[in-house]
Formats: C-alpha cells, sequence, structure tokens
C-alpha cells in the first residue's frame, strides 16, 4: 500500500485536461442525428387567464412540432416537492415567464421569429410584487394565505428578557434577488423510443430531480427514463431545479416529433426565467446587558419565493437555522414565513437562505456594538458559540471550534486593528474613505435537520476488469472538484495512486441514487460512503483470499483483474444511516440541524471614492474552519470563487423588476465582477477537527457566501459614517445617501 | 443573438479562411457569426457561447494574432484571415504552458470560460511576456469567470509567464 497521503494533496482535476484543451463537452457541444431545436412561448403577463392563442401570420407552421399542455400524458407539474408548477401553464398564468407552448424546427434560426409570431390573449388578473403587498393579502394568489412555509423556533423564555435589558436594540435588514449567472446557459437535449422510453442529456446538478420530474410528467417507469449529467459550465445551485423544466419541455417535444430534441436557452431567457436568489427581509430585536451580552432576542425574517412553492420552504429552514449565527442566545424566537409574489419562483443559490439571514444578523451586531458602546470586535468575542453551549435550535456543539482563534486570526491577518486607527485619521482629510468590516458565522453542511435520513444515499464503488477502481455517485461535477475529491477519497481508503481510480459519468442508468449535489454535502456525506464502499472492494478481494492484508497497487489491479474474470465484475454499495446521536424534531424546529458546521472570520479593507461614490474593496481576508482540508487548490478555488459571487451581491448585482419581470436580463446591464473589479482575496484554513466527514472534511462550497456582504458593509459604514442596511449598495445609493439624504447614521434602508 | 440573418442575406457564399493552421473553405451566410461557423460546420467546440452580445469573452479565438469575441463578428470579415482557436493552442499531446499552469494552480472550475481566458492570456503573455499583477488583471478583464473570482487564473498566468521567461 502506497504511504503518501492522497487526501490533502493538490491531485489533478480528473476532467482538467478535456477543460484545457477544449475538448470537455458540454450540452451544447452534442449534435444527434435528425435533431430538432426546440423553443418555448412564454407568457406576457404576470398573472391572467388564458383565452385564446393565435398563430401569426408569415410563418409555415406546418414546418413546427408544437406542444401545448394537452400533449402531457402524466401530470402537468415539476414533481419537486409541492408539486403546484405546471410544466406548461394550462388556463391560469402566475408569473410572467411562465412557459405556454414549446415549438420545434430543423433550423434553429426560425426559430425566435417563430415564438414572436405567438400572441396570447388574456384576461388580466390583479397580481402582487411585493412582500408587502403579499402579506397584506392585496391579492390571493397562492393557497389560502399566500404563504408556503412558516417555521418557529423558540429557545429559554424570550418575553422574560425585554424588563432585565440593558438595552433593546432594533433594525431592519434588506437583501435583493441575485442571478446565478453561470457562464453556460441552461440546455438539454431528449431522445425519444418507444421500448426504451426517454434519455435527455443536458447541463445540471441533480440527475435524480430531473428523473423523478420525467417519470411523473410522462407517467413513465424508472427503467424507462434516463438522465445523463454532461459537463455542466456552472450552477451556483441555478441548476439544481430548472434543469428539471427544460428536460420536461425537450422530452414533450421530443415524444411527440419522434426526433431528438436540443433546447439551450439563449442568456435573456436564461436570466429572466429561470431561478434567482431569494429577496429577503429580516427584523431583529435584541436584548443585550450593559456589557454587551446577548439576553435574548426575537427574530423575523421572511423570504419572496415567487409564483410556485418549488424549492422555497427548504431555503427558508437554512435561513432560519442560520438566523441567530454564530452566537450564544440563551433565549430567541425566530419566526419565519416564506411568501408568493407573481414573480418567477425564485430557487436554489449558493448558501441557501444563509447569506440573507447572517447578512442581516452580522449587520445588526455591529449595530449592538455601536449602542452598547463596544468594538466590533469585542461584542463578537462577547457572544460567541463555545463548545458545549447550544445554538438556537438548541444544539450541543460538539465540535471543537474555537472562533475567537479565528477572530485574531483574521485580524492579525488584515492588519484590523493598526488600519481602522490609520484610517479614522486619515478620513478627517481625504476625499476618500476608508474602513474596516468584518463578519463572523457558521455554515451547516448537509441537509437540515431529517434531510439526510429521509434522502438515504447510495453510493457505490465498481471493481473493473483492467484492475483499476471505479466510484459511481449520481453527485455531479460543475466546476468545485467533485471527481477529483471523490476519487481521493477511494484512492485514500483503497492505499492505491489517485490514478487507478476512475469516476463514472453521473448517468442514472449507471450510477445509484446518492442524493442532489447541493448543501455542501458532497465531500463530507457522499464522500464518507465512498469511503466506506471502497473498504467493500478491498474485502471482497481479501475475503476471495485474492489480497493480502497489506499489498502494492500492482498486487491490488491483480487481484482486481482475477475477481472480475472469475466472478464477472464487482460492486460494494454504502447507504447513509444517521448518526445514533443525532436528532431532530420537525415540528418543533429543535435539534442537531446539521452533523457539522464550518466556520469563518472574514474582513473587508473598503474605500468609498467621494467623487464617483463607489465602494471598492482593497483586501479581502477570508479565515475558516472547514475540517481536513482534502484538496487545498480545490479548496482555496471554493473560498476565492465564493466570495467573489458574495462581493457581486453586494456591491454590483441588482435585479431590476418591473411588474414582477427582470428588466436587466444581459450581461451588458446585469454586471458581476470582472478580473480589473476584486480586490486579492487572501484564503486561509485552520483545522480543528470533525468526526463525520471523510478523513474529517466539513461541507465548503456554500460557507463564503455567507461573509462578505456583512464586512462589506460593515466597512462601508465605518468609512462614511451611514448605516446601509440593503444590498445590494450600488454608487447611486450611496450617492442618495450622502448626499441627498445628508442626515448622517439616519439612511435607513435604501432598496 | 443567433437571429434571422438568412432572410436578409438570401445567398449563401464560399469563404476561405486559415484555422489552426489549415486552410479551410466553408459555405456561409456572410452575416453569420464566426462562432457558429466554428462550432457547427468545422466541428470546433471549444469555444462557447456564453451571452451573445460580447460581454463574457467565453468565444474568443484569436484573428491573425487579435483577441477577437467570435459571437460579434461575421464571417465574412473573418475572409482569408488566420484563425487560432483553443483547439490549435497545442495541437500534439504536449499541453501549451498556460494549459499547464491552469491545470496545476485551478485555474479551471466548471471549464466554460477556460478556452476563451487561456486564448485571452496567451494573447497578453505575447504582448507582455512577463506581466505585472496589474496587467493581467487588466489583460483578462475582457473575459468573465464566474467560478474562481480570478485569483487562481492570476496565479496560473504568472506561473506560465514565469516557465517562458525562465525557459
Amino acid at each position: 500500500m502506497t504511504n503518501e497521503r492522497i487526501v490533502g494533496a493538490s491531485v489533478p482535476r480528473k476532467e482538467g485536461r478535456d477543460k484545457v484543451t477544449g475538448q470537455a463537452r458540454y450540452v451544447d457541444d452534442m449534435t444527434l442525428p435528425d435533431m430538432l431545436y426546440g423553443a418555448t412561448v412564454r407568457t406576457q403577463f404576470p398573472r391572467g387567464r388564458i383565452r385564446t392563442i393565435t398563430f401569426g401570420p408569415g410563418i409555415a407552421w406546418n414546418e413546427f412540432v408544437i406542444v401545448t399542455a394537452k400533449d402531457i400524458t402524466g401530470k402537468n407539474v415539476i414533481a419537486l416537492i409541492a408539486d403546484d408548477q405546471p410544466c406548461l401553464a394550462d388556463g391560469l398564468v402566475n408569473h410572467p415567464e411562465e412557459p405556454i407552448l414549446l415549438l420545434a424546427h430543423p433550423n434553429r434560426h426560425l426559430l425566435p421569429q417563430a415564438v414572436q409570431a405567438v400572441s396570447i390573449d388574456y384576461e388580466q388578473l390583479p397580481a402582487v410584487f411585493t412582500m408587502e403587498e403579499s402579506e397584506n393579502h392585496s391579492q390571493i394568489i397562492w393557497g389560502a394565505d399566500n404563504t408556503f412555509k412558516t417555521y418557529r423556533v423558540e429557545k429559554g423564555e424570550v418575553d422574560e428578557v425585554w424588563e432585565k435589558a440593558d438595552h433593546i436594540v432594533e433594525g431592519e435588514y434588506w437583501t435583493g434577488a441575485q442571478e446565478q449567472l453561470y457562464i453556460e446557459n441552461n440546455g438539454m437535449i431528449a431522445s425519444f423510443d418507444p421500448q426504451q422510453g426517454i434519455t435527455v442529456w443536458g447541463s445540471l446538478q441533480c440527475p435524480y430531480y430531473v428523473h423523478k420530474a420525467l417519470m411523473a410528467l410522462c407517467n413513465l417507469p424508472a427503467d424507462k427514463v434516463r438522465v445523463v449529467q454532461m459537463e455542466t459550465g456552472g450552477a451556483f445551485g441555478g441548476k439544481e431545479e430548472y434543469p428539471s423544466m427544460i428536460a420536461a419541455h425537450a422530452a414533450l417535444l421530443a415524444i411527440k416529433s419522434g426526433r431528438p430534441v436540443k433546447i439551450i436557452y439563449d442568456r435573456m431567457e436564461d436570466m429572466v426565467a429561470t431561478t434567482k436568489r431569494h429577496p429577503s427581509r429580516t427584523r431583529h430585536r435584541t436584548a443585550v446587558s450593559k456589557d454587551g451580552k446577548i439576553l435574548g432576542g426575537e427574530i423575523e425574517f421572511t423570504v419572496d419565493g415567487g409564483a410556485y412553492a418549488t424549492l422555497s420552504s427548504v431555503v427558508l429552514s437554512r435561513a432560519t437555522i442560520h438566523a441567530g449565527g454564530a452566537y450564544y442566545w440563551p433565549n430567541v424566537r425566530i419566526k419565519a414565513k416564506a411568501i408568493a409574489t407573481n414573480t418567477p419562483p425564485h430557487g436554489a443559490f449558493r448558501g441557501f437562505g444563509a447569506p440573507q439571514s447572517l447578512f442581516a444578523l452580522e449587520r445588526h451586531m455591529d449595530r449592538i456594538a455601536q449602542v452598547v458602546g463596544l468594538s466590533p470586535v469585542e461584542i463578537r468575542k462577547r457572544n460567541f458559540l463555545k463548545p458545549g453551549q447550544m445554538t438556537t435550535t438548541e444544539q450541543t456543539v460538539r465540535e471543537p471550534i474555537d472562533m475567537e482563534q479565528l477572530l485574531d486570526r483574521a485580524l492579525k491577518l488584515s492588519d484590523y486593528e493598526a488600519k481602522k486607527q490609520r484610517f479614522t485619521q486619515e478620513n478627517e482629510i481625504s476625499k476618500s474613505k476608508k474602513g474596516m468590516g468584518l463578519a463572523a458565522f457558521l455554515h451547516g453542511a448537509g441537509f437540515t435537520g431529517s434531510g439526510e435520513r429521509n434522502l438515504g444515499s447510495v453510493v457505490g464503488v465498481e471493481g473493473c476488469a483492467d484492475g483499476g477502481v471505479r466510484v459511481l455517485v449520481s453527485s455531479t461535477e460543475f466546476g468545485q472538484g467533485t471527481k477529483t475529491v471523490l476519487c481521493q477519497i477511494a484512492a485514500e481508503a483503497l492505499g492505491l495512486p489517485y490514478e487507478n481510480v476512475e469516476i463514472a459519468q453521473a448517468d442514472t442508468n449507471e450510477v445509484p441514487n446518492s442524493g442532489p449535489t447541493v448543501a455542501s454535502r458532497t465531500v463530507m456525506v457522499v464522500g464518507k460512503l465512498v469511503q466506506s464502499a471502497a473498504l467493500g472492494i478491498k474485502q471482497t478481494l481479501i475475503a476471495s483470499g485474492l489480497l493480502g492484508n497489506s499489498y502494492s497497487p500492482e498486487e491490488f489491479r491483480a487481484a482486481c483483474r482475477s475477481q472480475v474474470a472469475t466472478l464477472g465484475s464487482f460492486r460494494s454499495w454504502a447507504r447513509y444511516e444517521a448518526p445514533a446521536d443525532v436528532f431532530w424534531d420537525d415540528d418543533k424546529y429543535r435539534g442537531e440541524a446539521y452533523a457539522a458546521f464550518a466556520w469563518a472570520v472574514y474582513v473587508a479593507e473598503v474605500t468609498v471614492d467621494l467623487t464617483t461614490y463607489t465602494a471598492s474593496i482593497d483586501d479581502f481576508v477570508a479565515v475558516q474552519e472547514v475540517g481536513k482540508v482534502l484538496h487545498p487548490v480545490l479548496a482555496r478555488g471554493q473560498i476565492a470563487g465564493g466570495i467573489a459571487q458574495g462581493i457581486g451581491y453586494t456591491l454590483y448585482e441588482k435585479v431590476i423588476w418591473q411588474n414582477g419581470r427582470m428588466q436587466n436580463g444581459q450581461m451588458t446591464n446585469y454586471i458581476m465582477p470582472t478580473s480589473a473589479d476584486l480586490p486579492p482575496i487572501r484564503v486561509f484554513f485552520e483545522e480543528m477537527g470533525n468526526i463525520h466527514g471523510a478523513f474529517g472534511a466539513k461541507g465548503i462550497g456554500e460557507l463564503p457566501m455567507d461573509g462578505p456582504a456583512p464586512a462589506i458593509l460593515n466597512a462601508v459604514e465605518d468609512a462614511v459614517k451611514v448605516r446601509f442596511n440593503s444590498i445590494p449598495l450600488l454608487p447611486e445609493d450611496i450617492f442618495e445617501a450622502l448626499v441627498v439624504d445628508r442626515e448622517p447614521h439616519a439612511a435607513g434602508r435604501v432598496r | 443573438m443567433t437571429g434571422s440573418f438568412s432572410s436578409r442575406n438570401p445567398a449563401p457564399c464560399d469563404l476561405s479562411l486559415t484555422v489552426n493552421g489549415e486552410m479551410k473553405t466553408v459555405r456561409a451566410y456572410p452575416m453569420e457569426r464566426l462562432l457558429d461557423v466554428l462550432r457547427h460546420q468545422l466541428e470546433l467546440s471549444g469555444a462557447k457561447e456564453g451571452c451573445g452580445e460580447g460581454e463574457c469573452g467565453s468565444c474568443s479565438v484569436l484573428l491573425n494574432g487579435a483577441l477577437v469575441n467570435s459571437c460579434l463578428l461575421p464571417v465574412l470579415q473573418a475572409q482569408g484571415a488566420d484563425i487560432v482557436t483553443i483547439e490549435g493552442l497545442a495541437p500534439g499531446p504536449q499541453l501549451d504552458r498556460l494549459q499547464e499552469a491552469f491545470l496545476t494552480c485551478g485555474g479551471a472550475q466548471c471549464g466554460i470560460c477556460t478556452p476563451g481566458m487561456i486564448l485571452a492570456a496567451h494573447h497578453l503573455l505575447r504582448r507582455k511576456p512577463d506581466p505585472t499583477m496589474d496587467e493581467i488583471r487588466e489583460g483578462l478583464s475582457g473575459n468573465l469567470c464566474r467560478c474562481t473570482g480570478y485569483v487562481q487564473i492570476f496565479e496560473a498566468v504568472a506561473e506560465a509567464a514565469r516557465r517562458r521567461v525562465n525557459s
């Protein structure tokens, strides 16, 4: 067995060579013989009843394949959680990008004109566009009260803390929608054969979500639906649920035409019609003692879910559990709700609710510090969660975490105290104002509460005829390094070189359901299962007498070859079992919310230019504890990339809404950071340990999305002494607050 | 936007261009995008469409040594030109130094911007063999990456420059 550790080493990315040579195959790089191109005709109104559909003049309609809701053989829903979202609107429409009918033609250049030539006449119904209108029930547009889901967390006796408090600190915080903006637009190819059923190839995160949706839609058994993930050019949550919709559309066209059909969205369709991060509002009311200890508080959290339930309940759950952050709350009440508006449904985006509630909390902590008269550093130190204490859901912290140590290291690396002092002096005379801001936070790894238990993920490892080993998972690669890290884990478990382990393409005919590739669960949860399944392969070979307890890679290869030659290919399976001490009560929202948390402290150094009113970041320090770092280069890439998206969320990316429709669905007017816009992003890891994940690893992908927004806005306030409690914060917002309002420390909410 | 050029330009014509060192003749509408001709007629799918309007740079190719967005370029303008795509950067089994450096430094995550980004970096290093960090930052600012935060891309370009200068 090799003595060299493979986990912890930055081995080459499995699919890296294909990516740097342009050979990697994304869905739009694939063509099938006789293939048609598909397009989607969408609603023009936010809410209404379809009266008539007219196919206008000048188009050879007889050359087109046309699909409407009537062509659906199974249920007209995109099956996910609540099954309320139709695949094609039939009668009622609930948002301005709702698909109504589908067109396909051999010449893709003829599709845009054809889509334009379909006109739909509606009886318009009054619509709801804001959270306030939805809560006030100005119209009931979903269910009995426009509410998708509510949660309530109660710990201790909150009603009794107010009279004991030296200070009661209140605040309201807002976050806007954010587009995932993966550079590869959504796309799908479907092919239908009456014997084989339906096959789709696409850009997607969760093969078995698409599989489930197609089974319900086409009324087909599991073995007649096959979903294959192509190389996927970024996802960030944006390809968690909507690919089921596009696969459904391509499948309907393929079934009706009897030919393969490709649907590729252009950038505008992708931006305006598919999901974005949920906009949110958080209200804090906190009781604090004169020495800065949190005595208790009420947190009200609300997200705008858009027109259908989709994943809002799950996003809300994560936001709720993260609302108390990395602090000890002896008493707390959290009331959270997800509500409906007539906009396209909001959905999964890296962080999944946590960036919203943590933005509010980390801005609020700075406010508490001001009221009490302590520094942002000191207020946090006095309230950090410590091992042995309980979180807001009464989960005992068992990890040996030391947030003070992370904070001290971040302060030192960023030269926080010295710079803060220097900037205070320099800001008196300078036209540019500089500030320092920090955020301390945590992020739960894996599915919330009972989620992992309910998923019951399965992983396989296969011994192959050539003596190599192959990992079988539905966990997908879309940039994070899934393929690489899972192969590292299997190689380490077997004591084999990394090169001896391969991973199968995520194809539902080939791989078991290892769950969706979301929630920072792949390395920690799926990785642990890969480790177990790999050990099963070794045990099989030892039990067959083909391998000793100690072996060289060559001996392993030979043993594996003989096993396959005599008994055929062999596989070892591992299924998730919840650790015995993990308890969760779904009704009371109490217990072990996550098997492990990642912990972090981020520091932003910001300059606000009082000529242009732009805020720019000069330095960004990110210190985090994510358990064992299995691949340093990939891990650093995840953190830096997440921080860049967080900076975009804070200072650049604003979705402009009008009547429920995104108005700026282009890269020219929805601005993400370029290489010239970003600061040096300095990433540091602490390894304090984790018992649950593979080789001590925890989740990492979502964590870096949580910290940038509050750290940056805390720094902006430090620089200009104006309190901004809403993101995105654009130059016009700063201008308005500093020049138009002229009320220091009273700018309040700028939307 | 793929648009309706066919109705405005009814007659396809024969065009010659050199692609990755080979002379090619294509029959295309004059206003057809170079990107589509490369991807659909010449089966070079390394150039990607990210936005279709020249913002993201994932369709970048070299045209007579200049870095261009092939989604904005009518193929007529490539008549007689020398085009290099990612497939032509290192046609043999040996990778180009930039490709090597992108692999080792983590410059490629999802890979969709990578072909364009590597060509932009190649273009930069031809003009500035030993660029400063600010020159790298500026030189790649026409190519968007949503995965990396650019940090490891900068490191890859600096590493490739070091290998070039040292060799």
